[in-house]
């Protein structure tokens, strides 16, 4: 079976890599690129611990061939701090103690980080309505849900 | 298998026609992805759709909208045209899967996966939608609804790709609206729903009306009889009611671990019902 | 929301202590990595030269093996090691056993997805491809996958031969436990009650739901020493069943545990680990397992199912006269004590003359269950809240003034045998009566409701050392995954005790061989039963501190105290010497008798009851039967809460779980005996928008037997949750609920029976 090669930036840095075209992005983040913060829970769609950025663009990498990834931008939950410095969420997310287990954690900051780039201000609902492909079995959503809302109000204060 | 990216619609239909084995359309993946990883199939050809050329786009024609066919649903979402002269189709396709597969999920995708409780067809249905088909023989279009001929099957002949989506112009005081029933308030596939279209005079009458219902048969049903009930009136207690039982005796549903025959039948004539009195208050109706 | 609770004499001096560190909310030690991706769980572990393996699991629900033909599969390029049930050892105890076939089915698959050959291979592709030339030959048998339909005399039987200890006659093959329990004279009773309310429920089973599959990397050399990384709730467990499976000594097995992506009692046994070690041992190389989400619904968890008649006889004026219960729970096709944790817990909340349970567990063709937060109690009080909140509704008499009057308390005998020391039921129930919830006004099509619930927790055998670093920092190892936080709750205690900062204080979670045995993670145990080890470590290390002091300051260890981390003279008989701190005591410790540590090692016990109540009020859409859940409060006894952030966690965990059993979760199996919904798209757990906010008031009424009166707070949440939804659905919908899950078709059903 003959591998595809695939030219793609990630989290800023420019990544090559050799795929299976059978291969989904999930796949290659996690076992060829060594990027192992997106997770697997489903690998069908349904529980978003996968979520990433492509060219700005929520998706579940589990429902992306690598293949697809070529000249493309992916952003992960790797990506998210600058250096030593959290992003907002991930400061609130610790702050509001919303995450017990944290398996479902990188998803759900990747998704809130999406959420809150088309919408600063977004209302209780609307945070649980783009949250509900982030299934989280752990904390009832509820601190979940408080820290994106306070990391909303952060953001749109600085 | 083997996996292709063409830069040309020739090239797709030309790898799609050539190909002996098994070959999928690879537009936003949330279907295909599945199957694979379930091996419901185990193709021997991907071809993916969306580096070809104005497939992303949506552009206005004739004061419809025709929408590529690796357009998103997030990206008819934010197009803000296309959401004031078909809401209820925007809304059906926004209603598929979660924020994610929005990202990635188009209209094609979900039509010719025929599912029967794809969520965008029965407002395609209602909306007279008409794919453009290209294939080895040419160009043709075709009503959406002549497209699913039942579950997992399309009326689409070997190598043939739909390019795009046309929603047509409608008249003034028009308005359309689709709905389903799940049992969570997200992340689940219709149990039942509807789709209905419809037109109104200065006085509030429906002039016109179309109405479709998804979930409840193998492909999505177009009730006559439920449109028929409506029109001439202002909506109506005894229209209403005309329009929910007719919906309800057009449902031929199956029992599944999804919803029993009695629930699909009730709720599809709920459904409608509620989505009627959406559409009419968007066509500048009041009750 | 924490509500001190300073009423009477209850843990008087516990009560009294001020705390310093405990009750604040610091930043968890494991947060950084969780939120920048960092930590590692099960699945994120490779090792060099790793080989991957998969399952080949049972079509069918019931059938013979007649003959496994791997040859083909072991000839392809690639495949490295294949094993089946051959290649583990036979155990000594039936429940061991059970737990390998479960494992590895030998001679019968017992249900869909059961594990019957495992490959190992260079890829995950190689090894599926490998499953597909395999041969297995099956006689079908006849299936059953209900309760009440095993226990018949015409039901296959999954065991022949076997025999089970104190079934009582006229029970068939399938029966594999019988309980009883209670006090009184239960005819006595119900001829007292004014009114008698009878009704039979049914509960399908629920899956725990971790978002993180089962994963595990096992490697074994030729030498026999072997290594097992693995998400578990006990890595001890692990290593003890595992090296018993294939046949080595324990002390040549050292499992580390990574950390967890939730468990709920779902990763209180093995799956892979056994066989993925079993593979290495063949294959000389590590190797690597995980489940697909499809495999984790087919063949791991789920809980039981339940079928439960309930007669409970009430006053007037709203005592209850007497109780009984008849649970009859499935777990699957080995057995298993669920069943006898619903009869303890059926009526475990009231203080009760006459009581009665029953309980059966029995045999069938589905999943082996695993405990799933508080096994057995939610199913079994749903029909009993559901039974008295028809009586009062009946009775027309307020739900939480009639519990408060049958309320067990300090004193009451319990219905399952002892008698309750301090407790907080009654406290709930008042903060209950006294919330702005419980006075709300409702809307159309909207009801409320209300129940209690109750756990016993668990303590057990724990093992924890700390060493006081030279510099005035302490390492604490304890031995038990944290699921939820307890790394930061450990040390919070350690630094409480020490008298020293959080932030001094690093809690790890050591492997096998770095501390003594420890239980898994469960039964609500961890806070409690490594907190107080935690404690007592302390004070050994405190102990050491303040003879070093002593040494120092030439007079006698008695007159040394340990007050705010430093050793003082016990008063100025003593001598005058200022205070020595642990940082400085730490510092010359190398000149006064070398390194300071203090450990600590108990079978834990006194882990002290508790209660919950729930208020819930929810819409029911009367022409689709959807259920809405408006607003949510939950009223839980948590002793003292440690860090409060993560004992609210707990609760509104436990509660958003009840309501999916409630509304929506449901194993659903075809007339072919196979799971129909072996994924998250129709197993519906809720989302986030099926929500509201899950109010949490948590009351502290102490455990007398914590130092800090700490009490499990993990699993009571999940308890009340059931009966809550069900009785608000039942006064919105205006017609009762008897099966769960309560979901739309069924609510719609009810409602239009009821026209
Ligand atoms: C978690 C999850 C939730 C979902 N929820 C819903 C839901 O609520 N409602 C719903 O209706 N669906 C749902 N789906 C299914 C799916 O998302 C939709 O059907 C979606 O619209 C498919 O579009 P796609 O572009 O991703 O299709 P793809 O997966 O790319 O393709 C689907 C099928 O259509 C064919 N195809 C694609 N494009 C073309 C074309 N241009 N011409 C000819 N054939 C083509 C493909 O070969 C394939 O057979 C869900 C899926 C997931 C994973
Ligand atoms: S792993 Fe991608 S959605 Fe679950
Ligand atoms: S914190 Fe465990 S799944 Fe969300």
């Amino acid at each position: 079976m003959s591998k595809i090669h695939v030219s793609t930036s990630i989290n800023g840095d420019a990544v090559e890599y050799l795929c299976d075209p059978s291969e989904t992005l999930l796949d290659v983040l996690r076992n060829r690129v060594g990027l192992t913060g997106a997770k697997e829970g489903c690998g069908s769609g349904d529980c978003g611990a996968c979520s990433v950025e492509l060219d700005g663009r929520l998706v579940c990498s589990c429902l992306v061939l690598a293949a697809e990834a070529e000249g493309k931008e992916v952003s992960t939950v790797e990506g998210m701090a600058d250096g030593e410095k959290l992003h907002v969420l991930q400061q609130k997310i610790l702050d509001h103690a919303a995450l017990q287990c944290g398996v479902c954690t990188p998803g759900i900051l990747v998704a809130a980080k999406a959420l809150l780039e088309k919408n600063p201000d977004p209302t209780e609902t609307e945070v649980r309505y783009w949250l509900a492909g982030n299934l989280c079995r752990c904390t009832g959503y509820d601190k979940i849900i408080r820290a994106v809302m306070d990391a909303a109000a952060e953001m749109r204060g600085a | 298998m083997r996996f292709e990216s063409p830069d040309t619609i020739e090239q797709a239909v030309e790898l799609l026609n050539t190909c002996d084995g098994i070959s999928r359309l690879l537009a936003g993946g949330t279907d295909v992805l599945v199957q694979l990883r379930l091996a419901l199939v185990e193709p021997d050809l991907i071809v993916d759709i969306k580096n070809i050329a104005g497939m992303r786009n949506i552009t206005a024609e004739d004061g419809g909208f025709r929408i590529g066919a690796a357009v998103s649903g997030a990206e008819m979402g934010e197009h803000e045209g296309l959401v004031a002269l078909w809401p209820g189709v925007v809304e059906a396709m926004e209603l598929v899967g979660s924020t994610q597969v929005q990202g990635r999920a188009t209209l094609a995708g979900n039509l010719c996966n025929a599912s029967p409780a794809a969520d965008s067809v029965p407002a395609m249905v209602v909306a007279n939608a008409v794919a453009r088909i290209v294939g080895p023989n040419g160009t043709r279009d075709c009503p959406v609804i002549d497209i699913p001929v039942g579950p997992s099957k399309t009326s689409l002949a070997k190598g043939e790709v739909i390019t795009s989506i046309y929603l047509p112009a409608r008249p003034d005081n028009s308005g359309d609206a689709y709905l389903r029933f799940i049992p969570r308030t997200e992340m689940d596939i219709a149990v039942s729903s509807a789709g209905v279209n419809l037109t109104i005079d200065s006085a509030g009458v429906v002039t016109q009306a179309q109405v479709s219902l998804g979930a409840v048969a193998p492909t999505v049903l177009v009730v006559d009889d439920a449109a028929k009930a409506i029109i001439g009136t202002k909506l109506d207690d005894d229209a209403i009611s005309a329009l929910q039982a007719a919906c309800s005796a057009a449902c031929n549903p199956i029992d599944d671990k999804r919803g029993t025959v009695e629930f699909r039948t009730k709720t599809a004539g709920v459904m409608a019902k509620r989505a009627a009195l959406i559409a009419y208050s968007r066509a500048g109706g009041s009750k | 929301m924490v509500t001190e609770y300073k009423e009477g004499s209850v843990g008087a001096e516990l009560g009294q202590r001020e705390f310093k560190v405990v009750g604040t909310r610091p930043p968890r030690p494991d947060g950084v990595d969780k939120v920048t991706g960092r930590a590692l769980f099960g699945a994120d572990l490779t090792a060099p030269g790793m080989l991957h393996a998969t399952i080949l699991r049972s079509p069918h629900a019931h059938a013979k093996i007649v003959s496994i033909d791997t040859s083909a599969a072991l000839a392809m390029d690639g495949v490295k090691a294949v094993v089946t049930s051959d290649d583990f050892v036979k155990q000594g105890g039936s429940g061991n056993q059970d737990t390998l076939d479960n494992c590895m089915a030998r001679g019968k698959v017992f249900y869909d997805g059961h594990a019957v050959v495992a490959v190992a291979a260079t890829s995950v592709m190689v090894a599926n491809a490998a499953l597909k030339l395999i041969k297995v030959e099956y006689e079908i048998l006849p299936h059953e996958t209900d309760v009440d339909a095993a226990m018949l005399d015409s039901a296959p039987v999954l065991h022949a031969g076997r025999k089970f200890r104190n079934i009582p006659e006229g029970n068939n093959a399938n029966v594999s436990g019988f309980w009883e329990f209670g006090h009184g004279d239960i005819d006595e009773g119900f001829a007292k009650a004014d009114i008698i309310v009878e009704r039979s429920f049914k509960t399908a089973a629920t899956h725990q739901g971790y978002i993180e599959p089962h994963a595990t990397l096992a490697t074994m050399g030729p030498d026999g020493r072997g290594e097992i990384w693995v998400s578990t709730q006990g890595h001890y467990m692990v290593r003890d069943l595992s090296a018993a499976f294939v046949g080595m000594e324990t002390s040549q097995l050292r499992v580390t545990a990574a950390e967890i992506g939730g468990g709920f009692g779902g990763k209180t046994t093995v799956y892979l680990e056994p066989v993925a070690l079993a593979l290495s041992k063949k294959s000389g190389r590590p190797v690597k397992m995980v489940m697909t989400r499809e495999e984790v619904f087919r063949a791991s968890g789920p809980t039981t199912s339940s079928s439960t008649d309930v007669k409970i006889g009430m006053t007037k004026d709203g005592r209850i006269t007497a109780g009984q219960a008849k649970p009859r729970y499935q777990g699957g096709a080995y057995p298993n004590i669920t069943a006898m944790l619903g009869a303890m817990t059926a009526f475990a909340s009231y203080d009760l003359e006459a009581v009665q349970t029953q309980a059966w567990n029995v045999l069938t063709n589905r999943p082996k269950q695993a405990a799933y937060r508080a096994p057995g109690a939610p199913m079994a009080i749903y029909t009993v809240e559901s039974v008295i909140d028809e009586l009062c509704q009946k009775l027309d008499l307020d739900p939480i003034e009639v519990r408060l009057m049958n309320a067990a308390k300090k004193g009451t005998l319990s219905s399952y045998g002892p008698t309750f020391d301090e407790i907080g039921l009654v406290a709930t129930l008042e903060a209950a009566k006294a919330h702005p919830h419980y006075a709300a006004p409702l809307g159309p099509n909207q009801g409320r409701g209300v129940s209690c619930g109750f756990w016993f927790n668990f303590a057990g055998n724990t093992s924890v050392s700390m060493g006081i670093n030279e510099d005035g920092t302490v390492s604490v190892i304890e031995g038990n995954p944290d699921i939820g936080g307890s790394r930061a709750s450990i040390s919070m205690m350690a630094a409480e005790e020490l008298g020293i900062p959080f932030d001094k204080v690093r809690t790890i979670v050591g492997d096998t061989n770095s501390i003594g045995f420890n239980d898994v993670t469960d039964g609500s145990r961890v806070t409690f039963s490594v907190g107080l080890a935690t404690i007592k470590a302390a004070r050994a290390a405190i102990q050491n501190m303040c003879g070093r002091a002593a040494q120092v300051w030439g007079i006698d260890a008695d007159a040394v105290d340990w007050v705010d981390g430093a050793a003082v003279p016990t008063g100025h008989n003593a001598g005058e010497f200022p205070p020595m701190t642990l940082a400085e005591i730490a510092a010359d410790s190398a000149k006064t008798g070398g390194p300071i540590a203090g450990h600590h090692e108990v079978n834990a016990d006194g882990a002290g009851v508790s209660f919950g109540v729930h208020l819930v009020d929810v819409e029911v859409d009367p022409e689709t039967g959807f259920t809405e859940i408006k607003r949510y409060t939950v009223f839980q006894d948590a002793g003292k809460a440690i860090h409060p952030d993560y004992v609210e966690g707990q609760m509104q965990g436990g509660a958003v779980q009840g309501i999916g059993w409630a509304l929506n979760e449901e194993y659903i199996y075809g007339e072919d005996g196979k799971l129909q919904n072996a994924g998250f798209l129709d197993y519906r757990i809720p989302v986030a928008s099926d929500l509201p906010m899950i109010d949490a008031v948590i009351l502290e009424i102490p455990n007398p037997g914590h130092p800090y009166g700490v009490r499990g707070v993990g699993e009571t949440g999940i308890v009340p949750p059931l009966a809550a939804v069900a009785n608000g659905v039942s006064h919105a919908a205006g017609v009762r609920m008897s099966e769960l899950p309560m979901s739309p078709p069924r609510i719609l059903a009810a409602i239009d029976g009821a026209k």
